[in-house]
C-alpha cells in the first residue's frame, strides 16, 4: 500500500455513554478515494468530524500526516485544517453570498491575491464542476444536486490534500448521481486529492472506491478493494452489501422484547 | 433526593451554560478579524442591525413623546406648571424610556433576528463548514455581529430620544400651546449632561452588551433543528427583555439614587 | 449593494451622533459650557428652604452661576452655601446682597444675587469670601402663619 495520510489507531468515541467507536483502527492512503460505508446512523459523519477535529474522541490517536488531531492546539489545528476540507451532506453554501462569492470565500479568507487572480481561481473551479453559468445565482436558487457541485467547487478551491465527502450521493436523483461521482473520480486523480468518501449507497461507492472500510456496531466489520468486497463470506458484509433489511445487523433499534413490553404495560 | 438531584443538575447546567456563554463572549471579543476583512463584515452588520432597525425606533420614539408630552400637559396644566413639560419628557426619555424601550425594541428586532440567523447558519451546516475551512466562526459570524449590536443600540437610544423631544415639542408647543422658548429653556435649565445624558448613554451601552450577548449566545448554542430555533429565538426575547428591566433597576438605584 | 449599505450605514451614524449632539446641546445647554472655570463665594444664611445643590444662581434672571455644596457652619449651625460662580463674573463689589428666592409661587428655589454700588472705597469680592448681606429663604407656612396671627390680633 502507498503512503498513509491519515491513520487512526485504536480510537474510541462516545457521546452521552452511547459508544459509537469501539477502539478502532483505520489508515487511509495518499491519492487514493477511501471509501466508508455503513448502515445509516452509526456515525459514519461522526468520523469526519473526528478527522476534521471538530470534535475529540475519548482515547486512540488520529493521526493527519504526522499531526495528532486531538492533540493539537487550536492555532495548529486550523493551520491543519487549511490542508484539508469537507463536503457536508447539505453543501453548507453560505446563503447570503452568490455562487461565485461562496468559492471566493477560502481564497479571500486565506490569502492575500488580488482579485483578477482570485476570478481566475473561480472560474477555474466552477468550470470543473460545469456551473460557470451559475456564478451569479445565490445558494437558495439551485437545485440540491447544483449547491453540492458548488460546495465541491468550495471545498477544492484552495487544493487540499484531502476531502472529506459526507454522503455526497445522498437524495440525488440519478443524473446528478453519475455526475457527482464521475467529479469525485476526476478531481481524485486530476488534483492528486486524497478522498475519503462516507456513504451507504452500495452500487456508486463500488465504482469509485480504490479501498473500502465498512463499520457496523461500533466496529470495522470488513475492509478491501471493491472486489474483495464482494468476496468476503461475512454475514454481516453480505447483508449490507446486498441490502438485506434484516440479519445480523438488526432491523430494530435495541430495546425490550415487544412481548414482554406489552405485557408489561397491560398488567399495569 | 431526587427532587435535589434535578435542582443540583440545573443549577450545574446554568452554570456550565453561563461559563460558556463567557467564554464564547471573551473569544469574540479578543479575536478581533484584521480591520481589512473585519471592517466590511461589521459594516454589513451595522446595516442590518443598526439600519434596518432605524424605522421602528423613529416611530416609536416619535409617538412616545407625543403621548408623554399629551399625558404630561394635562397633569401639569391642574398645577399651572405646563413649563416643566420640557423638562419632564426630557428627563423621562433620557433617564429611562430611551435607553430601556429602544433596548426591549432591539431585543425584538434585532436581537431575534440575530438568534435565527446564526442558528439557522449551525443547523445547515454552515458554522462547521467555517471551521472545516479553517475559518474561525467565533471571529468571522460572532464578532462582526456582536459589536454592531454594541456600537448600533446606543446610537439607537440617542435618536429615539431625540426623536421623543421633537415630538413633545410638536405636541406641546404647536398643538397645545405651550412657549416655545420656555419649552428649551426650562429643559436646558434642568436637564444636566453628566447625571442624565450620560447615565442614559452609560444604561443603553450595558443594555446593547446584555442583549447582543444573549442573542448571539442564544444562536451559537441552539439545538440545531427548526424547534431548537424557534425556542433560541423566544428565549432570546424574554431573558433578554426581563435582564434589561432588570438591570434598569440596578443600574437607576446606582445612578440617581443618592 | 455594498456601496447603498455604506451609504446607509454612514447615514445612520450621522444620524446617530447629531442626536448625541442634539441631546448635548439644545437639551442640556447648561452640562459642558457650565463646567468652564468658576471661583467660589459663601453665604450664609438663617433658613436656605428648598434650595437644592445645583440650583442656579441668577443676577436679574441671568444665570451666573450654580450651589455647589450646601452645609452647616460647624460653630453657630448656620447653613452655609458654596456659589460656584463663573470666572467671567469677578467684579461684584463687597457690598452684593444674595437672597434664596423662588421662581412662581411653587416653583424651584434659586439664589439671587443684588450686585452692590462700584466705588474706590469698596474693594470687590475675591474668590473664597463671604458675602455679608444675605436674605433667608421665605417659607411658605411661616409667612402664612404671619398672615393668620395678624388677622387674628386685627381683631
Amino acid at each position: 500500500m502507498s503512503e498513509i495520510l491519515v491513520d487512526i489507531k485504536n480510537m474510541t468515541f462516545k457521546r452521552n455513554e452511547r459508544v459509537i467507536y469501539d477502539g478502532i483502527s483505520l489508515s487511509i492512503p495518499k491519492g487514493k478515494i477511501t471509501a466508508i460505508m455503513g448502515p445509516s446512523g452509526i456515525g459514519k459523519t461522526t468520523l469526519l468530524r473526528l478527522i476534521g477535529g471538530q470534535i475529540k474522541p475519548e482515547s486512540g490517536q488520529i493521526l493527519f500526516d504526522g499531526h495528532d488531531i486531538p492533540q493539537l492546539s487550536r492555532n495548529d489545528l486550523y493551520e491543519v485544517r487549511k490542508r484539508m476540507s469537507m463536503l457536508f451532506q447539505s453543501g453548507a453554501l453560505f446563503t447570503d453570498m452568490s455562487v461565485y462569492d461562496n468559492i471566493a470565500f477560502p481564497i479571500r479568507e486565506h490569502t492575500e491575491l488580488s482579485e483578477d487572480i482570485i476570478e481566475k481561481m473561480v472560474l477555474m473551479k466552477l468550470e470543473a464542476v460545469g456551473l460557470r453559468g451559475a456564478r451569479g445565482l445565490r445558494p437558495s436558487e439551485l437545485s440540491g444536486g447544483m449547491a453540492r457541485r458548488a460546495a465541491l467547487a468550495r471545498s477544492i478551491a484552495l487544493d487540499p490534500e484531502l476531502i472529506l465527502y459526507d454522503e455526497p450521493f445522498a437524495g440525488q436523483d440519478p443524473i446528478s448521481m453519475g455526475v457527482i461521482v464521475r467529479l469525485i473520480q476526476d478531481l481524485g486523480q486530476a488534483l492528486g486529492l486524497t478522498s475519503v468518501v462516507v456513504s451507504h449507497d452500495v452500487p456508486e461507492v463500488m465504482s469509485i472506491a480504490d479501498y473500502i472500510y465498512i463499520i457496523a456496531e461500533q466496529k470495522i466489520i470488513g475492509q478491501g478493494t471493491p472486489e474483495e468486497i464482494y468476496r468476503q463470506t461475512s454475514p454481516l458484509v453480505q447483508q449490507f452489501v446486498k441490502g438485506e433489511s434484516d440479519g445480523p445487523v438488526p432491523f430494530h433499534f435495541p430495546a425490550a422484547p415487544y412481548r414482554e413490553e406489552l405485557i408489561g404495560r397491560g398488567s399495569k | 433526593m431526587q427532587q435535589l438531584q434535578i435542582l443540583g443538575h440545573t443549577i450545574i447546567g446554568q452554570i456550565s451554560g453561563l461559563g460558556r456563554a463567557l467564554l464564547m463572549l471573551l473569544s469574540a471579543l479578543f479575536h478581533m478579524p484584521n480591520p481589512r476583512k473585519g471592517f466590511p463584515l461589521l459594516l454589513n452588520q451595522l446595516y442590518s442591525v443598526g439600519v434596518l432597525s432605524l424605522v421602528i425606533i423613529l416611530v416609536s420614539g416619535l409617538f412616545i413623546g407625543m403621548v408623554l408630552a399629551l399625558q404630561g400637559y394635562t397633569i401639569l396644566v391642574g398645577y399651572g406648571a405646563e413649563a416643566s413639560l420640557g423638562p419632564m419628557v426630557a428627563l423621562s426619555l433620557l433617564r429611562e424610556l430611551g435607553p430601556v424601550v429602544s433596548a426591549l425594541l432591539f431585543a425584538g428586532r434585532a436581537g431575534s433576528a440575530l438568534t435565527a440567523e446564526i442558528g439557522l447558519m449551525k443547523a445547515t451546516e454552515q458554522l462547521s463548514s467555517l471551521e472545516m475551512m479553517a475559518v474561525d466562526p467565533l471571529r468571522r459570524v460572532v464578532a462582526p455581529r456582536f459589536w454592531a449590536g454594541f456600537i448600533s443600540l446606543p446610537l439607537l437610544a440617542a435618536i429615539f430620544s431625540a426623536v421623543g423631544i421633537l415630538g413633545a415639542h410638536l405636541v406641546g408647543v404647536d398643538w397645545l400651546g405651550v412657549d416655545s422658548g420656555t419649552f428649551w429653556s426650562v429643559m436646558q435649565a434642568q436637564v444636566s449632561f453628566e447625571k442624565d445624558i450620560l447615565n442614559g448613554i452609560i444604561k443603553s451601552v450595558v443594555f446593547a452588551f446584555v442583549v447582543t450577548w444573549i442573542a448571539v449566545y442564544k444562536g451559537y448554542a441552539c439545538e440545531p433543528t427548526s424547534e431548537g430555533i424557534s425556542r433560541a429565538t423566544t428565549s432570546t426575547v424574554v431573558q433578554s427583555s426581563l435582564l434589561v428591566l432588570g438591570l434598569d433597576f440596578v443600574l437607576t438605584a446606582l445612578m440617581f439614587a443618592n | 449593494m455594498s456601496k447603498k449599505i455604506e451609504l446607509l450605514v454612514g447615514l445612520f451614524a450621522a444620524i446617530g451622533i447629531a442626536a448625541l449632539l442634539m441631546l448635548a446641546l439644545k437639551v442640556a445647554d447648561s452640562g459642558i459650557s457650565g463646567n468652564g472655570n468658576t471661583y467660589q463665594l459663601y453665604a450664609k444664611f438663617d433658613n436656605i428652604g428648598g434650595l437644592k445643590v445645583r440650583s442656579p444662581i441668577k443676577v436679574g434672571g441671568v444665570v451666573v452661576g450654580r450651589v455647589s455644596d450646601i452645609s452647616l457652619d460647624s460653630e453657630d449651625y448656620t447653613p452655609v452655601v458654596t456659589l460656584d460662580i463663573y470666572a467671567e463674573y469677578n467684579n461684584f463689589s463687597e457690598a452684593t446682597s444674595v437672597s434664596i428666592l423662588t421662581a412662581g409661587l411653587l416653583g424651584e428655589q434659586y439664589i439671587g444675587l443684588l450686585p452692590g454700588f462700584i466705588d474706590v472705597s469698596v474693594e470687590t469680592l475675591k474668590p473664597g469670601d463671604f458675602i455679608e448681606d444675605t436674605k433667608p429663604a421665605l417659607i411658605l407656612e411661616e409667612l402664612i402663619g404671619q398672615f393668620l396671627f395678624s388677622q387674628g390680633s386685627g381683631d
